[in-house]
């Protein structure tokens, strides 16, 4: 790869931290979303006996130029965000309001569709199943080019080649069929593929997961400088924390297909006040505090995620929180703001073994501590979730609304 | 792992040289080499690799993909087809020697002394069988006199050990109706069914999340606490090495290049493929404005490995070492500085010096100072 060090040079030189800029206009406005999958009975007749609701009822704004992580655990219903933004699904419900136009991706026509398809492009995690293997890098590479009509045909190959070298591959190896590459290699020309129409959104899934520590150093590089270079978002699903706490200065968690909690980077990973993302970042193996013969204590969950075509009533981390009481089970926590940039789902938010003794949200629910209702209540009006921040949230110490 | 029982290697690592009632460890791999001929060449897949575990520890074996982990402790569980495989060297399992036993008699041994727990649970299980049957084969295989309904109870206890809610109706399930790690217990269940002495578990935990894999490691500890059992655990993650093993064995190119106490290899790694391992992860508390630092490019080929250290085209360090040194002469496996436990394979004068002054304040900066004060009251 020695030819290709101006680039990598280039852009060590402009490195700088991959941090939040609170300013920027959203990309993509994502407001309660949601995609159900219809469960269908066995025999002649194939009645609708249920949905799968893998998403439900989720929103988040994804900056210009930034990126945001969406993490959880298998089947919470990330992936299918993510394949809902690229318009793979057409989802049940909710918005998506895209680019400079607010053009809504949930309701348009597919014809309307192909040319926003140039700007939202998504990167797989499986690079062995994600390229065919019949054709070569440059009719991989090519394709988005010929089909959107972006290049004259005589010019195509140059710009393949261009392609390649900015993603680090050798320009001459356009002629070569996909298995000849190593993971990573691959990774790489998928990640030239997304980047041939020059897209404004790029949906990132697992893009690391399925490569060898060494190489994911690599890719996550590669997709910075390029994300610096040409002012890409990313909307960036992974299971994997630290990785995602690399590369995003926004996170959202999501369990069974709700956003639990999401914020910036220090809301999340140093602040964190949802005993499920508490959890989640217990159980991450941590090479310095094991070497160091620092045990810290793991929150251990019990059990496995429930259901999504029959979730538990109220909140749906409820059957498996260390923390659950009897108005979890009856109400549904809001997805309350609590810092400039954090929103928590919980009735009992707090630090790590310091819960609040009663739910926070029952006043504003107008229940009291058990989930009854409480006829002296007055609940609060709006309590709907909006996608990205309100100027003044819920103040957990004085238990209002308030400015800070 | 705690401070005052720091590592109790009493074998050298390697050298067989074990302070065991019978003499040595319960498993010696010594100069195990592993090749496959093909149309190409001749792969060497695993080549002059040693090393040892004692019941009751855990041995973290680490390396990318090709880097050997799998075949060589596949070669333990004589998986390996001799039509296909050329394995020289010798496995001795509680001091009998391994390789070249018939088929019949590996399979007295395999999965009653020596069980495999591995990475797809959903794979390894038949999916036309009940969970129930598959548990029951794998003991009656081992216990002939054992009539079904023993054996069936005896499922249904190990269901209950590994943590599987209602274990007396669950094991009438097929696979398919299990959770992912729901499937890795039953996985275990079956390696633990006929009390092996020895685990080996390939990758058990990367198909899964992390709040699951936390419950699964949990688990293997509590059953090796309780059965007294070695296990051979099979990662590329190092995360995973830090919370479980004992002694770490780092593979690359299908030879060892460093081995020792988990502690010492995590806190002082001597060879500079460990430390690009260490620091190409970041972890949750690592500094966000650092750049990740990779390995740059990709291992060689295992049909022509390179005359000299297999690490030394990606390796930034080898110009400390003299000459082209590096590039013609294969560096032995040979102790450090820090004791005869560890050993590396490495060309590098001192390269606990480098690792503190160089690679240490990259990947940890904080633990770099406080490393730093300690040497200053030291001296």
């Amino acid at each position: 790869m020695s030819e290709h060090t101006s680039f990598e040079e280039q852009v060590e030189q402009t490195h700088a931290a991959n941090v939040l800029d609170p300013d920027a206009p959203a990309v993509l406005t994502v407001d309660n979303l949601r995609m159900y999958f219809p469960v269908k009975s066995g025999g002649v007749v194939r009645r609708r006996i249920g949905d799968v609701q893998a998403v439900d009822g989720v929103s988040f704004e994804v900056p210009k130029g930034g990126s945001l992580g969406l993490v959880g655990e298998s089947g919470c219903g990330k992936s299918t965000t993510g394949r809902l933004i690229t318009r793979l699904y057409k989802p049940t419900g909710g918005s998506m309001k895209f680019g400079e136009h607010d053009q809504d991706l949930a309701t348009i026509s597919d014809r309307e569709m192909k040319p926003l398809r140039r700007e939202v492009q998504m990167i797989f995690q499986d690079p062995y199943s994600s390229l065919n293997p019949r054709h070569t890098v440059g009719t991989i590479v090519g394709t988005p080019l010929r089909v959107h009509n972006v290049v004259p045909k005589n010019k195509t190959l140059s710009r393949v080649q261009e392609l390649l070298e900015v993603v680090g591959l050798n320009p001459e190896h356009y002629n070569r069929y996909p298995s000849e590459f190593s993971g990573g290699q691959r990774q790489r020309i998928g990640i030239a593929r997304a980047l041939a129409l020059q897209p404004k959104l790029m949906v990132a899934d697992e893009p690391v997961s399925a490569l060898d520590v060494s190489i994911q150093a690599q890719v996550i590089n590669l997709m910075q400088d390029l994300q610096r270079e040409f002012d890409i978002a990313f909307l960036f699903i992974a299971h994997d924390l630290a990785i995602v706490r690399h590369f995003c200065p926004e996170v959202a968690v999501m369990y069974l297909g709700k956003i639990v909690e999401i914020g910036d980077r220090e809301s999340i990973y140093s602040g964190a006040h949802h005993p499920y993302t508490q959890a989640l970042l217990s159980a991450v193996p941590d090479i310095k505090q094991a070497a160091t013969g620092e045990r810290r204590e793991r929150i251990r969950l019990t059990g496995d995620v429930p259901s999504p075509i029959n979730p538990p009533s109220g909140c749906r981390f409820r059957t498996r929180c260390p923390i659950a009481q009897e108005i979890c089970a009856k109400h549904e926590p809001p997805l309350l703001q609590i810092g400039k940039r954090h929103k928590v789902a919980c009735h009992f938010p707090g630090r790590i073994n310091q819960p609040p003794s009663t739910p926070i949200t029952a006043g504003l629910l107008g229940v009291d501590a058990q989930g009854s209702p409480d006829p002296g209540a007055s609940p609060s009006s709006d309590l709907t979730d909006q996608p990205g921040y309100a100027d003044t949230w819920f103040d957990l110490d004085s238990k209002s609304f308030g400015r800070a | 792992m705690s401070e005052t029982n720091p590592h109790p290697t009493e074998a050298k690592p390697g050298q067989a040289a074990a302070a065991s009632s019978a003499g040595e460890p319960y498993l010696v791999v010594d100069d195990l080499t592993v090749r496959f001929p093909t149309a190409d060449g001749l792969v060497q897949a695993v080549s002059n690799l040693s090393y040892s575990v004692e019941l009751g520890k855990t041995l973290g074996i680490v390396g990318e993909s090709g880097s050997g982990k799998s075949v060589s402790s596949m070669a333990v569980l004589g998986l390996h087809d001799e039509r296909s495989a050329q394995i020289s060297g010798s496995i001795r399992v509680d001091g009998k020697d391994i390789v070249g036993l018939s088929d019949a008699q590996m399979r007295q041994m395999r999965g009653n002394t020596v069980a495999m727990i591995f990475q797809d649970a959903l794979a390894a299980l038949h999916p036309f069988y009940r969970v129930g049957a598959q548990l029951t084969e794998a003991y009656r295989i081992h216990h002939p006199s054992a009539s079904k309904k023993e054996a069936r109870r005896r499922a249904v206890e190990m269901l209950d050990r590994v943590g599987i809610p209602e274990p007396q109706s669950r094991v009438d399930d097929f696979p398919h109706q299990f959770s992912g790690g729901m499937r890795q217990r039953v996985m275990i269940a079956m390696g633990l069914i006929n009390d092996p002495s020895l685990l080996i578990a390939d990758e058990p935990t990367t198909a899964l999340d992390v709040t699951v894999q936390a419950q699964i490691l949990d688990l293997l500890q509590d059953l090796q606490r309780e059965f007294n059992s070695a296990i051979i655990m099979i990662t590329h993650d190092l995360g995973v090495i830090a919370e479980m093993a004992d002694d770490v064995l780092v593979m690359y190119s299908g030879r060892a290049v460093e081995y020792g106490p988990c502690k010492e290899i995590l806190t002082h790694p001597e060879m500079p493929y460990t430390w690009g391992l260490l620091s190409s992860v970041p972890d949750v508390s690592s500094d966000i404005n650092a750049r990740m630092i990779p390995i740059p490019g990709t291992p060689p080929s295992l049909l022509h490995p390179p005359k000299g250290c297999a690490f030394e085209a990606r390796c930034n360090h080898s110009d400390k070492v003299g000459g082209d040194l590096c590039a013609t002469t294969l560096p032995d496996m040979r102790s450090g500085g820090r004791g005869q436990t560890h050993l590396k394979r490495c060309h590098l004068p001192d390269p606990d010096a480098i690792f503190l002054s160089e690679v240490l304040p990259q990947i940890a900066p904080e633990l770099a100072a406080s490393e730093s004060n300690q040497s200053s009251e030291e001296s």
